[in-house]
């Protein structure tokens, strides 16, 4: 998953003397960094596009030899579709949400004067201390039926509702969990605005919300770019929050991932899953991020 | 009644005063300029103009209308800002068009008026560049164009050239100058540089710790600053503490360093402590002893049209500049009379104030 920045460097410039030794330093330097992510990333993912290549025998459990069954059965069998399309529905609908209460509220953090911008930033931020799985028991005592939001539909005559194992919850608590990881890069680009610029926009007649649309909106908008990438990655792979609040019928990816692995024993299948989810996940966001960023690099930069 | 008036407005941060009671009144196509160091509160008196920043107190009327609490987005003013605030998102032809759309200009008319505008600057090329694409000084005159298309009624500049390199600047001055002229429009501009303030405004309006301290034409404030500050500030000068020993209702004496200098100031009380000011460039070289004074050249600078001398003497050190006649300079170390005429000759009264490295620091 890839939250790269839309100001990526030019390619580098190239050497101007054809007699400079190749660098060394930066091979040592960068070294250790990429070994880690060679042991601990790459080679479990590699292991794992293994594993979902080998047949499965449920009589004996073993696993072995090549076989394309567990991608053709995925692709195939409506339950998996079912749950693929749901995954990126609530995880499309969490970023949505996100952008729409995320954006205003960077913005507003960046127009408040200090000892309340630090504090209200703090409050944004605090969440991320707390366990996603804390977070997640939380909002499901809250919506329980024996809840403090079904005491007050009830005290107010609407009656208890179902509210948890549904996919509302689901988007609800993600929303909840993804935030912050909106919040900080709109933040971030708010911070290189030009204060000026928004003033030069109401001195020729501007409302504020023209201002705010026509000329803070597209300025922030690879930070929005980079902080949906970030909250789709992570609300498409999310296991916690759909695992405790969507229950055992509402399941998502990667809960059927888990499914597979420790109630089937289906390694393999697990694994073509979560194959698949990740190239899908990478199709998904390397087009939405073409297609905006690829609109507005000239003119950013 | 004046074009835009200011009366009396004063800007309070809790206990700091910012800008203090500063009245001021612009004539229709004037061009003002609001002159100062850093901090000197002429930046905010701009935006309580252009109505970024509230007045505590007092009133701005514009063409007899009270703007003092109007929105900025309802007055209507044209701003250059300092780091000229383009919308970076849209090409050169919209960020002029930007202010036309949002005075609901029809669009078959927009379109001529950004081009009026943008031949103006002399930008009519780059119409479809983006912001990024251009150099400071197009950029600049982006800025410029996108202010005057909706023709406002003043045009406000703040620190319009400071971004710029310094012969980009002298030259952005002059068309400044004459964009101003052809176009007409009140303009009001906050620059800390006086050779820039001086050579294109009308009037300059000097500030100094949140007030105003001279308003004038130019070459009034440079040979009659009213305060040691200004004197110090607006260009280079020698400053020499003295003691009144005659006056006259013609002229007075003073003695410097035990040295009597004629002046041609009336009003001065014997024994009284003055501060004198002479320009460096009102100072003659002479043979030694054929003037005033005599000194040894302690350094000199060649600055092109003019040589920068050093002169040490009885009254410390003193700057000389003449201009470059082409004639031989006098060399480091050697003796030399100094001599002016008493007309040149200005005079603060009251002892010299301290740190005079200010004027180091901002002459040019």
């Amino acid at each position: 998953m890839s939250a790269s920045l839309p100001d990526a460097a030019p390619a580098a410039p190239g050497d101007e003397t054809p007699v400079r030794r190749f660098p060394t330093a930066p091979l040592f330097l960068s070294g250790p960094a990429a070994l880690l992510f060679a042991a601990l990333v790459l080679t479990p993912l590699f292991l794992t596009a293994l594993l979902s290549f080998n047949q499965f025998d449920y009589a004996t459990g073993r696993t072995g030899g090549f076989t394309l069954e567990h991608y053709l059965a995925v692709v195939t069998d409506e339950y998996y579709l079912e749950i693929f399309l749901r995954t990126f529905r609530i995880s499309a609908l969490a970023t949505a949400i996100c952008v729409v209460i995320g954006v205003p509220e960077a913005y507003i953090l960046s127009r408040m004067s200090n000892p309340w911008r630090s504090i209200f930033l703090l409050v944004i931020l605090a969440p991320l201390l707390v366990s996603v799985v804390v977070r997640a028991f939380g909002w499901s005592m809250l919506l329980g039926p024996e809840g403090p939001v079904n005491g007050a539909l009830i005290a107010l005559g609407i009656g208890r509702m179902k509210l948890l194992y549904s996919e509302g919850t689901v988007v609800v608590a993600l929303v909840h969990v993804m935030l912050p990881f909106m919040v900080i890069p709109v933040w971030t680009s708010l911070q290189k605005l030009d204060p000026a610029v928004e003033q030069a926009a109401l001195s020729f007649g501007a409302s504020r919300a023209t201002a705010i649309v026509r000329v803070v909106a597209p300025q922030i908008l690879p930070g929005i770019l980079s902080g949906s990438l970030i909250v789709f990655g992570l609300s498409a792979s999310a296991f916690a929050i759909p695992g405790l609040l969507g229950g055992r019928r509402l399941k998502m990816v990667a809960t059927v991932v888990y499914d597979q692995y420790l109630s089937d024993l289906n390694w393999p299948m697990g694994a073509a899953v979560a194959v698949i989810l990740l190239a899908a996940n990478l199709i998904i966001m390397l087009t939405y991020h073409r297609m905006v960023e690829g609109h507005y690099r000239r003119r950013l930069g | 009644m004046s074009f835009l008036e200011l009366k009396n407005i004063t800007k309070r941060y809790g206990p700091m005063t910012a800008v203090g009671d500063v009245s001021l009144s612009v004539e229709k196509g004037e061009f003002v300029s609001l002159l100062g160091p850093s901090g000197c509160g002429k930046t905010t008196t701009l935006q309580m103009i252009a109505g970024f920043v509230e007045p505590s107190a007092g009133t701005i009327r514009l063409d007899g209308r009270d703007i003092t609490r109007a929105k900025a987005n309802s007055r209507g003013l044209g701003i250059v800002f300092q780091s000229y605030a383009l919308f970076p998102h849209m090409t050169v032809f919209d960020n002029v068009s930007f202010g036309l759309e949002m005075q609901r200009v029809p669009k078959g008319e927009r379109k001529p008026r950004v081009e009026e505008a943008l031949s103006l600057v002399h930008l009519s090329p780059y119409a479809k560049r983006y912001p990024r694409e251009l150099s400071g000084g197009q950029r600049q005159r982006v800025a410029l164009a996108r202010a005057l298309v909706i023709r406002p009624p003043v045009l406000l500049l703040d620190e319009p050239l400071s971004n710029l390199d310094a012969k980009l600047r002298e030259a952005m001055q002059f068309e400044l100058r004459e964009i101003q002229r052809k176009v007409g429009t009140t303009t009001v501009m906050v620059t800390h540089d006086q050779a820039e303030a001086f050579s294109i405004s009308d009037r300059v309006v000097v500030m100094e710790a949140g007030r105003i301290t001279q308003i004038d034409q130019p070459y009034r404030i440079y040979e009659h600053p009213e305060t040691e500050f200004i004197s110090r500030f607006v260009g280079k000068t020698n400053l020499l503490p003295g003691k009144v020993v005659t006056a006259t209702g013609a002229g007075a004496t003073v003695s410097l360093a035990g040295i009597a200098v004629p002046l041609e100031t009336a009003g001065l009380s014997v024994g009284e402590t003055v501060t004198l000011c002479i320009r460096p460039e009102k100072l003659h070289l002479t043979a030694p002893s054929g003037g005033l004074l005599t000194g040894r050249v302690a350094d000199r600078f060649f600055l092109g049209s003019q040589w920068l001398y050093h002169i040490d003497g009885p009254l410390g050190t003193l700057m000389v500049v003449t201009p470059n006649d082409g004639s031989t300079p006098a060399e480091q170390g050697a003796p030399v009379g100094l001599d002016w005429s008493p007309s040149v000759v200005r005079v603060h009264r009251g002892a010299m104030a301290e740190a005079p490295d200010v004027a180091l620091e901002v002459t040019g």
